[in-house]
């Protein structure tokens, strides 16, 4: 079992911890993960996310590579752009999800802890001689500062080296830059897992627990409410933004259409597993991804999706849940599932089975909660 | 670990509580504790007969289903309502806003299987 350098502190702060990709991460702290996610939409949430891993590209063939295997287009990205792109086998089945930075002479992919492995021998499997793959999660720290006043934070304990502005209050979303903060040099991008605004940041590892503290004390001094988040919360929030988890609503057995990503598909370029998804598109998914709200249970990851009757008895098996849980913000019991694409619009009623009883659900427009930055 | 002193416990976690005819139940402090932020109740209906040891319900906290099991046989005879919009009164007050069902007991003599508070805090203490 591998630890962060925060482990010791997470213990400390009394956090339940558990396995999570191969890591002893926290999954709550003694807030408790309900008013762990609300704190996050209300002010600012911290989250120790080390256990991600971060790959830099670098050669002649890079930024070739880089377009081959992305899915999304990304020749088109000006230094210090950071892009979402799902990394897709021949099959078209996603291997992964990446977030793609662009900076001067190199690209970053930050990629899932539990991938990471299985990721860089697929990019070396796929390197071409004139490019360097190089696996820099060991040495390279990663935490998220998200929420309403993140920023507000970030522009008071930052001062900007270089990148898309003079202050991170005014790099637009989706972009990233080189910071100061207390004489630690931080990679940050505006970007995030969570719904609201805020950012990623990458420095070295060796300065994790002094920056974490930086983070809970300047937040404190400006009256800035700012907690540690753990997992639960992160999977909450990321859940009602409508964004994906691999493992879940994207795996190497879900194509991207079926999950709702042909818009993370570059279908004018080339990309390793595009005829498949182009297959896909011809043929129509078997499956569609969709929200279901339910009430009178708590649907979860592998209970069945069933078509109910006009008496509202359960009927034929029509998919199978993804995802599912109590959504702190909107207040609903709410899953991500697969079905057949007959059931996939919105309004359709139909039942997950919750402890042998079907349930009734109403297929409902995603994401549950707009992410702040869209709307 | 908060533990109510009239009332005695399960194993796994429920406690019982008399009250006159009747025994009150729900889960320990030490249960809500280990499960974190209980979002859904799941309560039997009233009426229902149960045996000791039986599901009557199920808690859903954040990341977990966990069954509730009857600590003594008996016939439900009111179930905790007011957890139905607010599951978290469970994690703030197990052992008075937090009941989950009462009933009455159809073999009042399994209340001396029970572990009595001294047990049950020793009990819990192991894990």
């Amino acid at each position: 079992m591998n630890s962060t350098h925060l482990h010791d502190w997470h213990v400390a702060a009394g956090a339940k911890m558990a396995p999570f990709a191969g890591y002893d991460m926290p999954i709550s702290y003694p807030t408790g993960a309900v008013e762990e996610h609300l704190i996050t939409r209300r002010s600012v949430g911290l989250f120790d996310i080390d256990h991600m891993g971060q790959v830099e590209v670098t050669g002649p063939g890079a930024d070739a590579f880089v377009s081959k295997i992305a899915s999304a287009v990304v020749l088109d990205m000006k230094d210090w752009d950071a892009r979402y792109s799902l990394l897709l086998a021949d099959d078209g089945g996603v291997i992964d999800d990446l977030f793609i930075y662009r900076m001067p002479g190199k690209w970053w992919i930050v990629v899932n802890a539990s991938n990471r492995a299985t990721d860089v021998a697929w990019f070396n499997k796929h390197a071409t001689s004139d490019v360097k793959i190089k696996d820099i999660s060991d040495e390279t720290y990663m935490i998220a500062v998200q929420g309403p006043k993140a920023i507000e934070l970030m522009d008071i304990v930052s001062k900007v080296k270089r990148g898309g502005g003079s202050k991170v209050s005014e790099f637009p979303r989706f972009t990233s830059g080189e910071v100061d903060i207390s004489g630690i040099p931080v990679l940050f991008g505006r970007t995030g897992y969570t719904g609201e605004d805020g950012g990623e940041l990458f420095f070295p590892a060796k300065d994790a627990e002094k920056l974490w503290k930086l983070f809970l004390s300047e937040g404190e001094k400006h009256g800035i409410e700012t907690k540690a988040i753990g997992l639960a919360a992160r999977d909450s929030l990321r859940f009602e933004a409508g964004m994906p988890l691999h493992g879940h609503e994207i795996s190497p057995s879900i194509n991207p259409i079926e999950a709702g990503f042909k818009w993370a598909c570059g279908l004018d370029k080339d990309f390793v597993g595009k005829a498949a998804v182009e297959k896909v598109i011809a043929e129509g998914a078997k499956r569609k991804l969709v929200g279901i709200e339910i009430t009178g249970g708590v649907p979860r990851e592998g209970y069945d999706v069933v078509a109910l009757g006009a008496d509202g008895s359960a009927g034929a098996k029509i998919g199978t849940v993804a995802a599912g849980m109590f959504c702190p913000t909107v207040k609903k019991y709410a899953a991500n599932a697969f079905v057949e694409p007959g059931y996939a619009k919105v309004g359709t009623k139909l039942g997950i089975v919750v402890h042998g009883k079907a349930k009734e659900g109403v297929v409902v427009k995603r994401p549950l909660y707009i992410p702040a930055y869209r709307r | 670990m908060n533990i109510d002193k009239n009332a005695r416990y399960r194993t796994s976690h429920e406690f019982a509580r008399k009250e006159g005819a009747e025994i009150v139940a729900g889960i320990s402090d030490h249960a809500q504790e280990s499960l974190g932020d209980i979002v859904f109740v799941e309560l039997p209906a009233v009426g229902k007969t149960l045996k000791q040891g039986e599901a009557f319900g199920v808690v859903e906290s954040v990341k977990a289903a966990s069954d509730l099991y009857m600590p003594m046989s008996g016939k439900i005879t009111a179930v905790n309502g007011d957890l139905e919009g607010d599951p978290a009164l469970v994690n703030k007050d197990c052992y008075n806003k937090g009941w989950m069902i009462r009933f009455t007991p159809t073999n009042p003599s399994e209340w001396d299987g029970l572990l009595d508070a001294a047990a049950y805090e020793k009990e819990a203490g192991k894990e």
